[in-house]
Parts: C-alpha cells; sequence; structure tokens
C-alpha cells in the first residue's frame, strides 16, 4: 500500500508555514516597505486638503483611520490605479474570470451535466483558481528544437497586447486608461498585433500541429481583420470621431445599432472569428491538428495564453458595446448617495462618525459602470452560446464568409451609413 | 538500394511541398491507431492508416480456452457492443454441439442485442460530435446511453462487459417487470434521439461540412468490401438481419434504412436512423417473447464439438461481423477466427480521404464506423 506522503507530520507543515512567513516578513520588511516607499516618492502625487500626498502622509492612515478615505480617492485619480485596477487589468481580469466561470456552468446546464461542483464549496467557484494554481505548478516544457526567446515572449506579449486593447475601452465618463483622439484606430493597430503573435509563438515552436494551426489562424485573422475593420466604419461615419468615449457619448439617445444593424452583425461575427472560438475555432480544432498553435505551450504558458484569449474576450465584447450598444449610457438607476452622511455624520449611539472623503464615484459615475457591465455581460453571454450549438467549419467555409459575405455586408453598411449622413437625417447637424 | 528494402521501408523522394503527418497513436482524433496523412497544404495527397497499436491476440487465446471460458474475453473487442461480438461465436458452438435454443432466449438475445447495438452508437455518435467540434453532441449522447446501460444491467449484471450470451441461451432469465422498464426506457430514449435532429443532424454547419465530402460510390463500396452502415449509405441495400435472419429476426417487423449519397453525412445519418429500427425491434420482440418457459439449454461440463468447421456471421453495430471456429473433437476450437466489420471498412479510407482537405480526415475518418480495438482483435 503506497502513501502519498509517508513521512508527513502536521508539527513539521506548521513549521514549515511559519518559517515562510517569518521570511517573507522579513523580505517584506526589509525590501518591501521601501520599495513602496520608493515608488511612491517617485509617481506624481495628488494634493489633498492643501497637502501634498508624501510617502510619509501615505503611511498616517496606520496612525488616523479617518485620513482612509482620502488617501485612497487620491490614489484612485493616479494612473497606476487606473492601469493595474479600475478600468483596467484588474476589472477586466474579473469579469474575464466570471466570465470563464458562466461559460462552464451555462455549457454544462446546456449539456445535461453539472459543471464544476465541489471547489470553492458554492458550485465550484473556485475551480478557476484551482486550475491556476495547477498551471502554475506545472513543469514548462520547451521543444528541443524550438526558437527559445520568441518561444518563451510570445505568450507574454500576447497577454501585454490583450492588456493594451483593454487600456483603450472606456467604461465610464471620464474613466478610461488611455484617453487617445484615434482611439479606434489604435484598437486596429493591437488588433493587428495578435496573427503576428500567435505565428511566431506556432513557428517558433519547431513542431508541425502548432505550425499548421498558426498559418490557419493567420489566415482566419487576417481575412477577418479586412470585415471588422470595414464594419465599424459605419460608426466612425456617423460620429466623425475616432475618439471610444466620444463615440459612446454620442449615443446617449439611441445605440448606433438602431441605424446600423448590418454592420452590428458582421462585427458580432468577426468577433467570433478574432477570438477563435467555436465555430470558428479551427486554429485549435482539436480532432484535426490536436490544440493547433497552442500544442506546444505547456504549464503557466498555456496558462498566460488563456488569461489573454479571455481578457481579448472582454476587450472585444467591451467594444462591441462602446460603438453599438451605447456604451455607458442608459437610465439611472444607480440610487443617489444620501448626503447626511457627508453633512452630518452617522450617529451611533453617542458618538456620531463623520467620513472624510465621500463619495469614492459619482453617482453617474457607478450608473454608467452598472449599464456598461450589464451590456458587455450580455454581449459575452451571446459570444459563448455558439460552443453549445454549432459544430467547428472548415476553413475554405470560413475564407469564402470572410472574403465574399462579409465584407459585401460591410460595404452596405457603410452605404446605409453614407445616405443617413447626406440624407441629413443623422450625423454632425443632423435632425437627430 | 531501396529496392532491397520491404516495401514499408521503401525509402521516398522528399518533396519539399509534401508534409507528412502522424495523425496518432497519440492524438485526440485518431483513436487507438495511426493515420500517416501527406498534405499539400490543405490538402491530402496521400494517406495510410496503420492499425495494430491494441492487438492482443484473441484468435490466439480462443485456441487455450474451451468453449464456456472463451466467452468473457471474446467480447473485449468491442465492449460496447459486447453482445453482438459474441452473437456469432454463440451462434456458431451451438451449430457445433447441436444445441436447440429455447424460444424465450432467443428473444431476449435479439433484445440485448438491439441494445447492445445502440449503446455502441450512441458511444460512436458521442465520439463523431466531439470530432466536428461539438461539444454538445459529445455530451448528449453519452448522458442518454446511460438509460439502456441500466437496462442491460437488469438484465446482465453488467454495465459494460455482459457475458450474458452462452451456448444453449443466455445466462439468466429477465428480472420481473423487466418488460415494462424496457418499453418505458426505449421509448423515451427514442424521443431523445429524435431531438438529435434539430441540434446535430439538420445544424446548417454540419450539412455543409460534411455534404458531399469523402463520397464512396455504390460500385466502389462493393468492390472495396465495405459492410454495415458504410454499405447501406452508398445505397446498397445489404443487412444481414434480413439477408440471412439468424434467431427470430425473420418473425419481427422492421426495416434497414439505406441512403444513396455514400457521403460522410449519409454515412453518419445511417447509424442514427439505425437506432430508431432497433427501438421498433425491441418493442415488437417485447410484445411476442413468450412471456415465460426456459431461457437456456444445459451443457455437459467441457463439452466437446466433433470433426467440423462452422462459419456464422450477424450484423453488428459496425456491419458484418463473422466468426469461423474450426472444431477437432477436442475441448477448444482448433482455430477461431473473427471477421470484423471495422477492417472492412477502414479500407476504405484511403480512397476517400486522397484529394480531400485536412478538416475532412476526422469527419470521413470516423463516419466510416470504425473501431479500432475490433480491428486489431
Amino acid at each position: 500500500m503506497s502513501v502519498i506522503a509517508p513521512k508527513f507530520k502536521f508539527s513539521e507543515f506548521v513549521k514549515s508555514i511559519l518559517d515562510n512567513l517569518f521570511w517573507f516578513l522579513l523580505i517584506f520588511a526589509l525590501i518591501g516597505l521601501p520599495l513602496v516607499q520608493i515608488i511612491l516618492f517617485y509617481i506624481e502625487m495628488p494634493v489633498i486638503d492643501g497637502e501634498l500626498l508624501t510617502p510619509f502622509l501615505a503611511l498616517t492612515w496606520l496612525a488616523d483611520p479617518s485620513r482612509t478615505l482620502p488617501i485612497l480617492k487620491s490614489f484612485m485619480a493616479t494612473d497606476l490605479f487606473r492601469i493595474a485596477a479600475f478600468p483596467g487589468f484588474g476589472f477586466a481580469a474579473l469579469l474575464a474570470a466570471g466570465t470563464i466561470f458562466v461559460e462552464r456552468k451555462m455549457l454544462a446546464k446546456l449539456q445535461l451535466r453539472v459543471g464544476p461542483f465541489y471547489c470553492g464549496k458554492i458550485e465550484g467557484i473556485l475551480q478557476l483558481m484551482g486550475d491556476g494554481l495547477k498551471l502554475i505548478s506545472k513543469e514548462i516544457i520547451i521543444p528541443a528544437k524550438a526558437d527559445k526567446p520568441i518561444f518563451w515572449a510570445a505568450p507574454v506579449i500576447f497577454v501585454g497586447a490583450a492588456a493594451a486593447f483593454i487600456a483603450l475601452i472606456p467604461v465610464a465618463p471620464g474613466w478610461v486608461v488611455a484617453d487617445v483622439d484615434v482611439g479606434l484606430l489604435a484598437v486596429f493597430a493591437v488588433i493587428g498585433f495578435f496573427p503576428i503573435i500567435t505565428i511566431l509563438s506556432a513557428w517558433s515552436a519547431n513542431s508541425k500541429f502548432p505550425f499548421i494551426g498558426g498559418i490557419r489562424a493567420l489566415h482566419q485573422m487576417v481575412s477577418f481583420e479586412i470585415p471588422l475593420i470595414l464594419s465599424l466604419l459605419g460608426v466612425v461615419i456617423l460620429t466623425g470621431t475616432l475618439n471610444l468615449s466620444e463615440i459612446a457619448a454620442s449615443q446617449s439617445n439611441f445605440p448606433w445599432i438602431v441605424f446600423l444593424p448590418v454592420g452590428a452583425i458582421v462585427f458580432f461575427i468577426t468577433i467570433l472569428a478574432e477570438l477563435e472560438r467555436i465555430p470558428f475555432d479551427l486554429p485549435e480544432a482539436e480532432s484535426e491538428i490536436v490544440a493547433g498553435w497552442l500544442t506546444e505551450l505547456s504549464g503557466m504558458m498555456y496558462g498566460l495564453v488563456q488569461l489573454g484569449t479571455y481578457l481579448k474576450l472582454y476587450a472585444f465584447a467591451a467594444l462591441f458595446v462602446v460603438l453599438f450598444l451605447g456604451g455607458w449610457n442608459g437610465p439611472m438607476i444607480w440610487p443617489p448617495f444620501p448626503e447626511e452622511i457627508i453633512t452630518k455624520g452617522i450617529e451611533a449611539g453617542p458618538i456620531t462618525i463623520t467620513i472624510p472623503g465621500l463619495p469614492l464615484f459619482s453617482q453617474e459615475t457607478l450608473n454608467g459602470i452598472v449599464w456598461f457591465v450589464i451590456k458587455t455581460v450580455g454581449v459575452i453571454f451571446f459570444i459563448l452560446l455558439p460552443r453549445g450549438v454549432f459544430p467547428r467549419i472548415r476553413i475554405d467555409m470560413l475564407l469564402s464568409l470572410g472574403w465574399y459575405k462579409l465584407i459585401g455586408l460591410a460595404f452596405v453598411n457603410i452605404f446605409i451609413a453614407l445616405g443617413l449622413l447626406y440624407a441629413g437625417v443623422l450625423g454632425p447637424g443632423g435632425m437627430l | 538500394m531501396s529496392a532491397k528494402l520491404p516495401p514499408g521501408l521503401a525509402l521516398q523522394k522528399v518533396d519539399e511541398r509534401i508534409m507528412t503527418l502522424n495523425v496518432g497513436p497519440q492524438h485526440p482524433g485518431s483513436g487507438h491507431m495511426r493515420i500517416i496523412v501527406q498534405i499539400d497544404g490543405d490538402f491530402i495527397v496521400a494517406c495510410d492508416p496503420d492499425p495494430g497499436y491494441v492487438h492482443r491476440g484473441e484468435e490466439k487465446m480462443a485456441e487455450y480456452r474451451n468453449y464456456i471460458l472463451n466467452i468473457p474475453h471474446l467480447e473485449r473487442p468491442v465492449i460496447h457492443d459486447s453482445c453482438n461480438v459474441l452473437y456469432p461465436y454463440v451462434l456458431g458452438v451451438e451449430e457445433l454441439l447441436g444445441i436447440e435454443v429455447p424460444e424465450r432466449a432467443k428473444y431476449i438475445r435479439v433484445i440485448a442485442s438491439e441494445l447492445n447495438r445502440c449503446i455502441y452508437i450512441m458511444y460512436w455518435l458521442a465520439i463523431y460530435g466531439i470530432f466536428l467540434g461539438h461539444s454538445t453532441m459529445f455530451m448528449w449522447p453519452a448522458g442518454d446511453r446511460e438509460l439502456l446501460i441500466d437496462l442491460m444491467e437488469k438484465m446482465s449484471g453488467a454495465r459494460v462487459t455482459h457475458a450474458h450470451f452462452v451456448p444453449g441461451g443466455v445466462r439468466n432469465d429477465l428480472p420481473p417487470n423487466f418488460e415494462d422498464v424496457c418499453l418505458r426506457q426505449v421509448n423515451y430514449f427514442e424521443k431523445r434521439i429524435k431531438e438529435y435532429a434539430a441540434v446535430f443532424y439538420d445544424n446548417p454547419i454540419l450539412i455543409a461540412r460534411t455534404e458531399k465530402t469523402g463520397i464512396l460510390s455504390r460500385q466502389d463500396a462493393i468492390r472495396l468490401g465495405t459492410t454495415g452502415s458504410v454499405l447501406r449509405a452508398s445505397g446498397v441495400d445489404y443487412d444481414l438481419r434480413k439477408k440471412e435472419p439468424y434467431d427470430v429476426y425473420d418473425e419481427l417487423d422492421f426495416q434497414t434504412p439505406v441512403l444513396k449519397e455514400g457521403d460522410s453525412y449519409a454515412r453518419s445519418k445511417i447509424p442514427w436512423l439505425d437506432m430508431m429500427e432497433s427501438c421498433r425491434i425491441i418493442r415488437n420482440a417485447l410484445a411476442k417473447m413468450p412471456k415465460s418457459g426456459s431461457v437456456r439449454v444445459k451443457l455437459k461440463p467441457n463439452p466437446k464439438g466433433g470433426d467440423d468447421s462452422v462459419y456464422k456471421r450477424v450484423e453488428s453495430g459496425r456491419g458484418s461481423l463473422g466468426c469461423y471456429i474450426v472444431s477437432d473433437k477436442k475441448p477448444e476450437p482448433y482455430r477461431l477466427k473473427l471477421s470484423v466489420g471495422s477492417f472492412r471498412n477502414l479500407i476504405a479510407l484511403p480512397y476517400l480521404l486522397k484529394g480531400e482537405k485536412l478538416g475532412n480526415m476526422p469527419s470521413v475518418y470516423w463516419s466510416l464506423n470504425y473501431w479500432p480495438v475490433e480491428a486489431d482483435r
């Protein structure tokens, strides 16, 4: 009879944890804290209550907890917060993680099974975390004849490109990482990166199945990029701007999908193809070419590619929302912040608690975030749904769909937009 | 120099346009075998199926065991279809030993055989679904298959390898109330498989992808010696249950579905239509079956055959399945040969894949109704 860990002792297990804790605290105190101080010193700090936020002031919340919110609020104004937390990487990763969970459970219900169930007690909600830990702990195997630097770099660049895509998405009025005037062009530029990364990763693996998968991905992404760009031109014609925030703000009365349904449909189909989702998952067609261009990726390299894929999924769904469904616009459903808490404070028995720094977000921002999340989740749902219904299509069918049908429909969409513009219905100085 | 090498090892001229792919044995789309595919871009220029990875010497093993001990291991080639793979052996041994089978046992055999055919086809269909990237079509048949597996468990006591057929009848009588449960489950099963049309067989993408691919003409199907669903999808009405009725198939009312197209879509549709006919046969047999009576003839211990040979064949889930037994007055067979439908259908694969696109390979390959373990025996 074999035992998994024959010399296991609980006391030693606890001791090893305490050991690790000791080293963690020591390293944190010697390196981490000075590092935090240095970072706080170098980033541009805002002014709170007439005082510049210095590292010393930032740490005063230890002595005075009532300063927490002002410091947090000032931190929220920094670029670091926007890039790392909201509306950048953290927000997108959270939505992507939720997407994976919903996809698994929804697909399971569709297929008359249970899906993730045990990990995390409640309906397997921690399954993704378990999978992530498993991927991190796995060995990374690199093919002997691989071009190692490129093979190593490709998954990282993939996540980087997906994160760059996220940075361009406006979530609420004023809440966008990079508010560039040529936002849509920047989106096209970022999308153009993905086939290059894919073919580099596939080719550098020096293996047959990844190579075929990479070539397929290249065909697919290049042939669907053209209808993708053309289908978005209708919106640009009507709004007269490439700035995504301005495009979202221009839809305060009605979303563009009302006037440009053809463009929306074309864009949705190209999204499915760009994301390699079923029925367009040819680059990862399991029964034909093992796992396509992901075949030789192992361990956390595979995990990174999956993370990048789901970030890309969120970014494309969000782009659909911004361009066609009105972005953050929607009826006001978020309740107004009770002003008494700011002016009078909360009365708790004999004392009155006053919380400076409230509210963290304005009512409009919160309402915008709620509408944006609702719409994005709805679009993601429709992106996930074909997986349970359709088989995979073939490469020749895919190419003829991309080159003949979708490009034609995209031009129809452009003519609709131009007609609306020259008839004086929409656009700058239009009737609506 | 290359002339002296055996044919399989002959050196080939390297063409830079041609890439050789080893699909299998460790490939999600191959099963327990290898298909050596040579592709030019996306087109297959040559294909060489290479079975034999799961050869277990069933025929040789049979020469060292007596007629009763051969039962459990002979059903191993296709455990999902274990009653059908045992059927010709049992029929042959009965003819060798001169046993007359009770009427009720014949009906139970037909019911078990048809249930097993449905169980096999459901498994085959699940894999066909996932080969085409349709994960729902993997889960639904795999789940609905449990209905019939439960029935077989009630009947024989085992979920997959039943060892239920013995020379002289079946091992056990049916459990009480089996007829009602069987009728109810089979009716529900038939309702479920009709729902597959909406999600799979009428799916426009599936039809566009598999129609007019891998066409096997009527003449080629006969010339290559294919059998079962592949033959019937090419327009040849050939079913051993009709042509050479064994046990009580001639008393039952059923039809054999035949399609004329001969493409992957027709080949994938025939087993599905077969399952509906199987449900019909089961209902029919349940109605006509004698309600009581013996199900098994008592055999002598270590029965010996004469100096004789016998060849029996039945229609299994994959087509004609024959068993040739040579006896030399000993308790063990002198020679036992299984002639399986899988191997006959595999012969068509190089002809069908030549000139096809790589994306059609899984659908053409699996539509041949091929079971690698059975072909290797």
